[in-house]
C-alpha cells in the first residue's frame, strides 16, 4: 500500500514538473501583458531539439541547453508579431501553436523509435532522500523537478519583491504610466515572451529526455493548452502554480488509476479545465480585481499612444 | 542612427489589399521552403508535389472540394465572430457537439424515417448541438465577462474528453468489434456522394448557401451592422442602443451551429459512425480560423480560401504518403502563411517613415 | 542613502544629479520649438524662459499647443526643430530618462498610475534610484519623509484605486521630485480637484518655489494663473501670443490674448418664455462604478424653449446624471418623467425613440464607430427606424442620402460620405455627431462638454446650433466644465457638487456670483 503511494506520488510530481515549468514562463509573458497561446508548439520545438542534441551529442545537459535556445528563438516571432507588429495575440499565438508542431513533426521524423541512451538523470539528495515515504516522493527526482520549484520561487519573488518585477507587472497593468517613467516597454515584453518560451522549452526538454527516452510525434499531448488553463488557474502567481501543477498532474496519473473503481478516466481529464472555468466563474461573482489579472492582457500598445 | 516612424495608412485601395495578400503568400512560401530546406527536404519538390496532389488531378481536385466543405461552414461562421471580436477559439468542439447531437437523431430515428425526413432533422440537430456549444462562452463572457478565448478553449477539451467517454462507454457500437465506435448511421441518414467522390454535395450545398446568406447578412442587414458596430466600438454600440447580450448570443448559436453543421456532414457523410475525436474534426476547427483570416473577414470571400486551405490539406496527404512526412507538415503550411498574412496585414494599414535623426550627444 | 542627515533630505535632488555630474536647473530656455502631427502643427516658433524660484503659467485654450510643449519638455516627443538650454548650455532630450536627469519632472493631466498596485510600488516604478530587491518596502521611508515635509498623509501600503484624485495627484508630484525634479510641469493640475485640494496644491508649489524650483503650470483657467503665477506665456494654435508678469494683466487682457477677441461674456439671446415642461426628473439616485452614489437625491424640471446648464467640476456626477437620462446607467431610485412618460430604466434604444437625443462626453470613445465610413455613422443611433431599414435590411441608399445632407447641413468638411470616420478632425466628427442627433428633431438634446477639445470655430458653430435648437422649440441639457459657455448659453443654471444640487438658479440672478463658492460645495442655495 504505502508502495503504491508513493509510486502515485512520485508520478504525480513527475508528471506536474512540465506543467509547472511551462506554467512560470506563462506567467511571466503574460504579466508583462501579452498573451502566448503558442506554448503548446514552443514546448514540442523544445522537445525535439532536447531530444535530437542528447541523441546526437549524448549529453542531455546540451539538449537541455539547445531546447532553451531554439524554443526562445522561435518565441521571437510571436514577440515581433505581438509586440512590434501589434497584431492579434491570439491569432499570432495559434500560428506559433502550428508552426511549432509542424516543424518538431518534420525535424522529428528520422528520430523516431530510437531511444536515447543516455538520459537525464535521477538526482536523489543525500540524506533527505532517505527519510521514510517524504523521501522517495520528494528528494529523488532528476533536475527538472528541482528546477521547477527552485525556478518557481525564483519567479515568483521576482516579480513580487523586486524593481524588475514590478517594470514587469506595472507594463501589464498600464503600459502608457510605465512608459510614461521612462521605460522601455517592448523591451520588457519582449524578454517576457521570450524567456516565456524557453520555460516551455524546457518544459519540453523534460518530456523528452527525463520523462521518456524516445521521441514520438504530438509528445507534448495537449500539455501546453493545459499551462495556458494552469497560469489563470494559479491566477498568475507561480506559487500558486506549483501546486495547481501538481494538482493537474496529479489528474495525469490517477485518470487510469480510479478506472477499475468505475470512474471514467475522460472524466476526470475534463476537470483541470472545468476548475480553470470555475475559478474564473467564482471569481467573477466576488471581485474580479482579487483575479490579478493583468489588466491590458492581450491588448497591443503603440509606443505614443495618447 | 535609423528611426522608424508608424502611421496609420489612410487611404487603402482594394488593390493595396490584393498586393498585400499576394506577397504575403509569397513571402510565406519562401519561408516554408527555408524550413523545408533545413529539414533535408527538396522544396520545389515538396512544394509542386502539394499543389499537384491536391490541384493537379481530378482525384485531387475532388479530395480538395470535399476538405473544403466543413471550412467554408466553419469559416463562414467565424468571419461572423470575429467580426464582432468575439474569438471563437472553440470550433472543433461546437464541431463535435453538432456531430454528437446530429448522430444521435441518426442512429434513433434513422431506421424508422426516410432520408428526406432524416438528413434534414440531422441537420438540424446539428447545428443546434453547435449553437448550444457556442452558447455557453457567449453566457460566461456577457454576464460573467470570462475572456472567450479561454472558455472556448477549455470547451475544446471538455467536449474532447466528453465525446470519447460516449464512445468508449455507452454509445459503443454493438457492431463494432470492441472498437470505441459508434455504430453505422443508418443508409437512409447517409449523404449521398457525388459519384466518384467524396463529394456529399448536400453538404455543400448548405455550406454555399450559408455563407451567401452570411454575406449578404453581414453587409446588407441591420444585424450585420449592429455585428460591426460592436467589433468596431464595443462603447460606441452600448451608446446607440445595440443590445450586446442578444446580438452576441445569435453571433455564437450561428457561429457554432455552422460548426455543428460541418460537424454531422462528416459524419453523415464521409465517416458514417463516430469515432475518436480527432479523426472526426480534424483540426479543422483551428485551419478554419486562418481561413477566415485570409478571406478577410468577408463571408463571400469564405469560399476561395477554404478551398486554397483545403488544397493544402489535400497536398499534405499527398506528401505524406510520397515523401513519407508526418502529417504535422501540413501545421508548417498554416502557421507560416498565418504569420505573414498578419504581416502583410500589418504593412497593409500602416505607413513607415524612415528617418535619418543626427546622433546626439 | 536613507540614514543621512537632515542636509540629504532638503534637497535629495542634489544627490541624484551629482551623481549624474550635473548641477541644479537655474535657467531654462526652449528656442524656436516646432512641432507638427500628421501636417498638422502644434507648436511653431516656440520660445520660452523660466529661471529658479519662478513659477510660469502657460496659457491657451484646448488645442492650443500647451501639453505638446511640455511633452516634449518632458522628453515624450520629439520637436521637429528647435533648441533646449540649461543653464545656457544646450542639451537634447531623447526620453522621459533623459529629461529626469536633467531634473525635470512632469505631473501629467491623466495620472500615470498602475490602479491596481500600491503607492509604493508605483513610486518605485518611477524612481531611478530604487533598490533592486524590496524595493517598494526600502523607500517606504524615503515616501514618509517626503510626505511629512509637505503635509501630506499618504499610506504607501494603499492601493492606488483606493485614493482620492488629489491623493493621486500628490504621489506623481512625490515621484518627480524624489526624481530629482528641479523643474516640475504641472498640466492641468487643478482639473480633477476639489477647491480645498487646490488652495493645499498651491500652498505646496510656493513652499517648493520657495525652495528654487521652478515650476511650470498649464491650465486654461485665468483665475488660477493669476493667483499663483509670477508671469504667463499665452499660445494661441500653436504659437505664442502674448507674454506677461502676472501682476501687470487682468483676466481681461488674458483672455483677449487667448482668443484673439473679447470675450463676449453674455451672448445676447432672445428671453424665451418657459411653459411646456418637458422633463421632470424627480429625487434621482445613481450608483458610480466604484459603487458609491454618484447622484444623490437631484431633481429638477426642463423646460421647451431653454438651454438647462449643468455647472461643475468633472467628475461631481454629472457624467451619471447624463448616462442615467439617456438610460446608459441604472436608475438606483427615483423617476424620469419625459413627455408625460415614464422613461425610467428603460433601455437606451427605448429612450432615444421617444425624443431624447444625446451628444457624448468622449466622442471618439461614444458617439462613433471610427472605422466605419461616415455614412454608417450618420445612422449610427437611427439604423433601427423604419426609414433607414425594414425589419431585416439597411436602406443604404437613403442612409447615404441622409449622410449627405448631414455633410452639407452641419457644415461637415470631408471629401464624401465614403470616408473613414476616424480621418475626420476632432470638430468635424463633433459636427456630425450633433447633426445626426438634432436630425431627428429631439424634444431634448443632453449635450455633454459638447465643444471640449473643439477650435474656435468649431465651438462658436456648435453653440449656435444649440441656441438654434432652443429656439425652434427644442430643450437642451448642456453640461460644460467652461463656466463661459454655460452662462453664454443656458437660461437656468444647476451647479453640481458630489452628485447633488447645490441650487438651481436663472442666468441673471445675482447670486451666480458665488457660483465657485457652489461649485466646491461650500455655499447652497
Amino acid at each position: 500500500m504505502e508502495d503504491i503511494i508513493i509510486s502515485v506520488a512520485q508520478r504525480t510530481l513527475i508528471a506536474g514538473t512540465p506543467l509547472l515549468l511551462g506554467t512560470i514562463g506563462e506567467v511571466i509573458c503574460e504579466r508583462s501583458g501579452i498573451l502566448n497561446l503558442g506554448v503548446e508548439g514552443v514546448m514540442a520545438i523544445g522537445a525535439v531539439t532536447a531530444f535530437i542534441v542528447t541523441f546526437v551529442t549524448g549529453n542531455p545537459w546540451f539538449g537541455l541547453l539547445a531546447a532553451i535556445v531554439a524554443s526562445a528563438a522561435i518565441s521571437f516571432i510571436h514577440a515581433f508579431v505581438s509586440i512590434s507588429l501589434q497584431a492579434s495575440q491570439v491569432v499570432s499565438g495559434l500560428a506559433l501553436t502550428m508552426l511549432g508542431l509542424g516543424i518538431s513533426g518534420l525535424v522529428g521524423k528520422p528520430f523516431i523509435g530510437k531511444p536515447l541512451t543516455q538520459k537525464m538523470g535521477t538526482w536523489p539528495i543525500p540524506v533527505l532522500a532517505d527519510i521514510p515515504i517524504i523521501g522517495p516522493i520528494f528528494f529523488n527526482h532528476g533536475p527538472f523537478f528541482y528546477m521547477a520549484i527552485l525556478l518557481a520561487v525564483a519567479a515568483w519573488f521576482t516579480l513580487e519583491y523586486t524593481r524588475l518585477g514590478i517594470k514587469i507587472r506595472s507594463a501589464g497593468e498600464n503600459p502608457r504610466a510605465t512608459e510614461a517613467q521612462g521605460i522601455n516597454i517592448y523591451r520588457i515584453r519582449y524578454w517576457c515572451v521570450i524567456v516565456g518560451g524557453a520555460f516551455s522549452g524546457l518544459a519540453g526538454a523534460h518530456l523528452s529526455t527525463s520523462y521518456s527516452k524516445s521521441w514520438i510525434e504530438g509528445m507534448t499531448a495537449g500539455r501546453g493548452w493545459i499551462v495556458i488553463a494552469l497560469t489563470i488557474f494559479a491566477l498568475w502567481n507561480p506559487l500558486r502554480a506549483i501546486i495547481g501543477a501538481f494538482l493537474f498532474g496529479g489528474i495525469f496519473v490517477l485518470q487510469y488509476l480510479l478506472q477499475p473503481l468505475g470512474i471514467p478516466p475522460n472524466f476526470l481529464a475534463m476537470l483541470p479545465y472545468i476548475s480553470t472555468l470555475l475559478i474564473l466563474f467564482i471569481g467573477a461573482l466576488w471581485d474580479s480585481r482579487k483575479l490579478n489579472a493583468p489588466a491590458m492582457l492581450a491588448e497591443p500598445y503603440r509606443r505614443g499612444d495618447r | 542612427m535609423l528611426k522608424i516612424k508608424v502611421t496609420d495608412r489612410i487611404d487603402i485601395l482594394p488593390r493595396h489589399s490584393f498586393l498585400s495578400l499576394v506577397f504575403s503568400l509569397a513571402a510565406g512560401l519562401l519561408a516554408i521552403s527555408l524550413i523545408f530546406l533545413f529539414s533535408g527536404v527538396n522544396p520545389l519538390y515538396a512544394i509542386a508535389k502539394i499543389f499537384s496532389g491536391s490541384f493537379g488531378s481530378m482525384y485531387g481536385l475532388k479530395e480538395t472540394v470535399t476538405k473544403a466543405i466543413p471550412l467554408i461552414l466553419i469559416a463562414g461562421g467565424l468571419t461572423l465572430a470575429f467580426r464582432a471580436k468575439f474569438w471563437n477559439i472553440g470550433a472543433e468542439s461546437q464541431l463535435l457537439m453538432g456531430a454528437i447531437f446530429g448522430t444521435w437523431v441518426g442512429l434513433n430515428w434513422g431506421p424508422h424515417l426516410p432520408a428526406a425526413i432524416i438528413v434534414p432533422l440531422m441537420f438540424l440537430a446539428g447545428f443546434i448541438g453547435g449553437a448550444l456549444w457556442g452558447l455557453i462562452p457567449a453566457i460566461l463572457k456577457i454576464k460573467f465577462s470570462i475572456n472567450e478565448v479561454i472558455s472556448t478553449l477549455m470547451m475544446n477539451y471538455i467536449c474532447n474528453e466528453f465525446m470519447t467517454l460516449l464512445i468508449v462507454g455507452p454509445w459503443r457500437g454493438k457492431t463494432k468489434f470492441g472498437f470505441p465506435y459508434t455504430d453505422d448511421l443508418p443508409l437512409s441518414a447517409i449523404l449521398s456522394l457525388i459519384p466518384g467522390s467524396r463529394i456529399h454535395y448536400a453538404t455543400l450545398l448548405v455550406a454555399v448557401v450559408t455563407v451567401i446568406m452570411l454575406g449578404i447578412a453581414v453587409y446588407k442587414t441591420r444585424f450585420g451592422y449592429e455585428v460591426r458596430v460592436i467589433g468596431e466600438n464595443p462603447d460606441a454600440a452600448k451608446y446607440s442602443g445595440i443590445d450586446f447580450f442578444k446580438t452576441t448570443l445569435i453571433i455564437m448559436a450561428i457561429s457554432g451551429g455552422a460548426a455543428g453543421l460541418a460537424g454531422i456532414g462528416e459524419v453523415a457523410g464521409i465517416h458514417h459512425y463516430l469515432s475518436y475525436p480527432e479523426s472526426i474534426s480534424s483540426g479543422y476547427g483551428y485551419t478554419a480560423i486562418i481561413v477566415a483570416w485570409l478571406a478577410k473577414l468577408n463571408p463571400f470571400y469564405v469560399i476561395l480560401s477554404a478551398f486554397f486551405f483545403a488544397g493544402i490539406l489535400v497536398g499534405g496527404d499527398a506528401i505524406q504518403i510520397s515523401l513519407g512526412l508526418p502529417a504535422a507538415t501540413v501545421q508548417i503550411f498554416n502557421g507560416t502563411l498565418l504569420v505573414f498574412l498578419i504581416m502583410g496585414d500589418f504593412f497593409l494599414k500602416n505607413q513607415l517613415t524612415f528617418q535619418w535623426r543626427p546622433k546626439r550627444n | 542613502m536613507l540614514n543621512e542627515g537632515p542636509e540629504a533630505h532638503q534637497r535629495p535632488s542634489l544627490k541624484i544629479k551629482e551623481i549624474n555630474g550635473m548641477k541644479k536647473i537655474e535657467t531654462l530656455e526652449m528656442f524656436n520649438i516646432n512641432k507638427s502631427f500628421q501636417g498638422v502643427k502644434a507648436n511653431t516658433d516656440i520660445k520660452l524662459s523660466i529661471g529658479a524660484g519662478e513659477i510660469l503659467g502657460l496659457l491657451g485654450e484646448n488645442g492650443a499647443g500647451k501639453t505638446t510643449l511640455m511633452n516634449i519638455l518632458y522628453g515624450l516627443y520629439q520637436p521637429d526643430s528647435g533648441a533646449i538650454r540649461i543653464n545656457g548650455q544646450e542639451i537634447s532630450i531623447g526620453s522621459p530618462v533623459d529629461s529626469r536627469r536633467y531634473g525635470i519632472g512632469m505631473v501629467h493631466q491623466h495620472f500615470m498610475l498602475v490602479q491596481n498596485h500600491t503607492v509604493s510600488e508605483n513610486i518605485v516604478l518611477g524612481y531611478e534610484m530604487a533598490p533592486l530587491l524590496f524595493p517598494q518596502h526600502k523607500i517606504n521611508e524615503k515616501i514618509l519623509s517626503f510626505s511629512k515635509r509637505f503635509h501630506f498623509d499618504i499610506d504607501p501600503q494603499k492601493k492606488v484605486w483606493q485614493l482620492s484624485a488629489g491623493e493621486q495627484q500628490r504621489i506623481e508630484i512625490i515621484k518627480a521630485l524624489m526624481n530629482g525634479a528641479d523643474l516640475l510641469i504641472l498640466d492641468e493640475p487643478t482639473s480633477v480637484l476639489t477647491s480645498q485640494e487646490t488652495n493645499e496644491l498651491f500652498q505646496n508649489l510656493r513652499e517648493m518655489q520657495a525652495q528654487g524650483h521652478l515650476i511650470i503650470l498649464i491650465s486654461h483657467k485665468l483665475d488660477e494663473i493669476l493667483e499663483i503665477c509670477d508671469r504667463v506665456t499665452v499660445l494661441q494654435k500653436g504659437r505664442i501670443v502674448g507674454e506677461a508678469a502676472t501682476k501687470d494683466v487682468d483676466k481681461k487682457t488674458l483672455a483677449r490674448m487667448m482668443i484673439g477677441r473679447d470675450i463676449i461674456f453674455r451672448i445676447e439671446k432672445e428671453p424665451m418664455e418657459r411653459k411646456n415642461k418637458i422633463i421632470t426628473v424627480d429625487s434621482l439616485v445613481v450608483r458610480g462604478d466604484k459603487d458609491l452614489r454618484a447622484v444623490k437625491n437631484v431633481s429638477f424640471e426642463i423646460f421647451r424653449n431653454e438651454i438647462f446648464g449643468i455647472a461643475g467640476v468633472s467628475g461631481n456626477g454629472q457624467r451619471e446624471l447624463v448616462e442615467a437620462i439617456t438610460g446608459l446607467r441604472r436608475i438606483e431610485s427615483g423617476k424620469i418623467i419625459f413627455e408625460g412618460t415614464d422613461i425610467t430604466n428603460k433601455s437606451a434604444r427605448h429612450i432615444y425613440n421617444t425624443g431624447v437625443a444625446h451628444v457624448p462626453e468622449e466622442r471618439i470613445r461614444y458617439g462613433v464607430a471610427p472605422g466605419l465610413y461616415l455614412y454608417d455613422n450618420a445612422i449610427l443611433k437611427q439604423h433601427h427606424k423604419k426609414k433607414y431599414s425594414n425589419k431585416l435590411f439597411l436602406a443604404y441608399n437613403k442612409i447615404r442620402q441622409h449622410a449627405q445632407h448631414l455633410l452639407s447641413d452641419f457644415n461637415v468638411l470631408a471629401p464624401s460620405v465614403h470616408v473613414q470616420t476616424k480621418n475626420l478632425s476632432g470638430g468635424n466628427i463633433q459636427k456630425l455627431i450633433l447633426g445626426r442627433e438634432i436630425s431627428e428633431n429631439p424634444s431634448l438634446l443632453v449635450a455633454s462638454h459638447p465643444t471640449y477639445g473643439l477650435d474656435v470655430g468649431a465651438t462658436e458653430y456648435l453653440r449656435n446650433q444649440l441656441l438654434k435648437r432652443r429656439k425652434e422649440g427644442g430643450a437642451v441639457l448642456l453640461v460644460s466644465e467652461d463656466l463661459e459657455e454655460i452662462f453664454e448659453l443656458c437660461d437656468r443654471i444647476a451647479i453640481m457638487f458630489q452628485g447633488e444640487f447645490m441650487g438651481i438658479l436663472d442666468a441673471y440672478d445675482p447670486r451666480l456670483k458665488d457660483i465657485g463658492l457652489m461649485m466646491a460645495g461650500s455655499l447652497r442655495l
